[in-house]
């Protein structure tokens, strides 16, 4: 039963609080090595794009941050349907905590998409582009979860609920990413997955490799730290949170 | 069926519900997704002529002629199967040239040409520096790939 015993620990909030405690300082700290040497690569290495010139550069921004979007919801999901199906509460905070940090790396894609597209294309937003119109959706998929989660007074109902509604928008992540292959759209096709492999440079994909490292470290101390607030604002009535506040003086 | 089960098979069932007719609300307003026709399309009559539509392709090499004094171009779309000639006036995003993606909205007219009211420059997946461009370019001195 050793096997349970380590699915168990992990739904335990004060061990995933000691385990966060412990592995985020080296997340942090290694995503800032990275985010420091991917914008050095970014910027200063790789060469300017001959079509686009140095504007290309805005690529090691925004595809990270619609990599960790899309990414996010998927974590976000899945552990919405885990809280749902096994009443576990911790999973039912990792979703919690996981929505706002997925929310605000969509938009930053969306942001930076949209700063890219006016020199580029000579629009910033094209509305009945499939690609640009479901991204959009993701977004206020995040925020629909957050709006419906927080509309309940007791916690558990919001959870369970709003799980439903996370799972479900599980149907658009396909759809964002295929739909440059499905239908004819302004933005352009994979760069860089490929069945024949990536259509770019490898000194400007290296630093995008870097890039898209960076922002999952970061998504990733983030989530941890988010997670431990989480956790001590659900368990604060518990013995081990007031043992941990007080320094176990209680 | 423990309640355990029962949730589980609820969100499959939920799940699997809305993507089905998610996909069967696509395939029906598939021409609605599309954001613009090839010429090709246009030619064999996909395209909805009757209302404004947008026609994307690659602009002809050797095609675009600018009229003297005004903002008015002329330039052939085409798919290497068919070609539209269009015209346009107005100011061009910097990615616009031969043997670059376009996007124009606007109508087409009896005689097969079309008249575009916006030109959007459609970039493609490949990135590459200016000397890598360049060697391509005098591999295949055509343009096209």
């Amino acid at each position: 039963m050793s096997r349970w015993r380590w699915f168990h620990l992990l739904a335990s909030p004060p061990y995933v609080y000691r385990l966060a405690e412990r592995l985020a300082p080296w997340i942090g700290a290694a995503s800032v090595l990275a985010l420091a040497a991917g914008t050095y690569g970014g910027l200063v290495l790789a060469p300017p794009d001959y079509l686009q010139g140095e504007g290309f550069r805005i690529i090691y921004v925004h595809v990270p941050s619609a990599y960790i979007g899309l990414m996010a919801y998927v974590v976000m999901a899945s552990a919405a349907a885990c809280g749902f199906i096994w009443r576990i509460k911790l999973a039912h905070a990792v979703a919690a905590c996981t929505a706002p940090v997925g929310a605000s790396f969509t938009f930053l894609a969306l942001f930076t998409g949209a700063v890219w597209g006016k020199p580029m294309w000579g629009t910033y937003w094209q509305w009945g582009d499939a690609r640009l119109v479901s991204e959009l959706v993701l977004l206020f998929l995040y925020l629909g979860f957050m709006l419906l989660r927080s509309s309940f007074d007791e916690r558990d109902k919001g959870d369970r609920v709003a799980a439903i509604l996370a799972a479900v928008g599980v149907v658009n992540v396909p759809i964002i990413h295929y739909s440059v292959e499905w239908w004819s759209t302004l933005h352009q096709g994979a760069t860089m997955m490929r069945l024949d492999g990536p259509s770019i440079t490898l000194e400007m994909l290296i630093p995008l490799l870097i890039m898209i490292g960076a922002f999952t470290l970061c998504f990733a101390w983030l989530i941890l730290r988010r997670l431990q607030a989480e956790i001590l604002d659900r368990e604060r009535r518990t013995r081990w949170v007031e043992q941990l506040v007080t320094g176990g003086a209680s | 069926m423990t309640p355990r089960r029962q949730r589980m098979a609820l969100i499959a069932a939920v799940v699997a519900g809305v993507a089905v007719s998610v996909a069967l609300a696509l395939v029906a307003f598939r021409e609605n997704v599309l954001l613009f026709f090839s010429p090709t399309e246009v030619v064999a009559g996909e395209a909805p002529t009757e209302r404004g539509f947008r026609l994307g392709g690659m602009v002809a090499e050797g095609s675009v002629s600018r009229e003297e004094g005004s903002l008015t171009v002329e330039f052939v779309v085409t798919d290497f199967a068919n070609s539209i000639p269009v015209s346009y006036t107005g100011l061009l995003p910097d990615l616009f040239g031969e043997g670059q993606g376009v996007v124009a909205r606007g109508q087409l007219n009896t005689d097969g040409s079309f008249d575009a009211e916006e030109v959007l420059a459609k970039h493609d997946e490949n990135y590459m520096p200016p000397e890598v461009a360049e060697a391509l370019e005098r591999a295949h001195p055509e343009g096209s790939p």
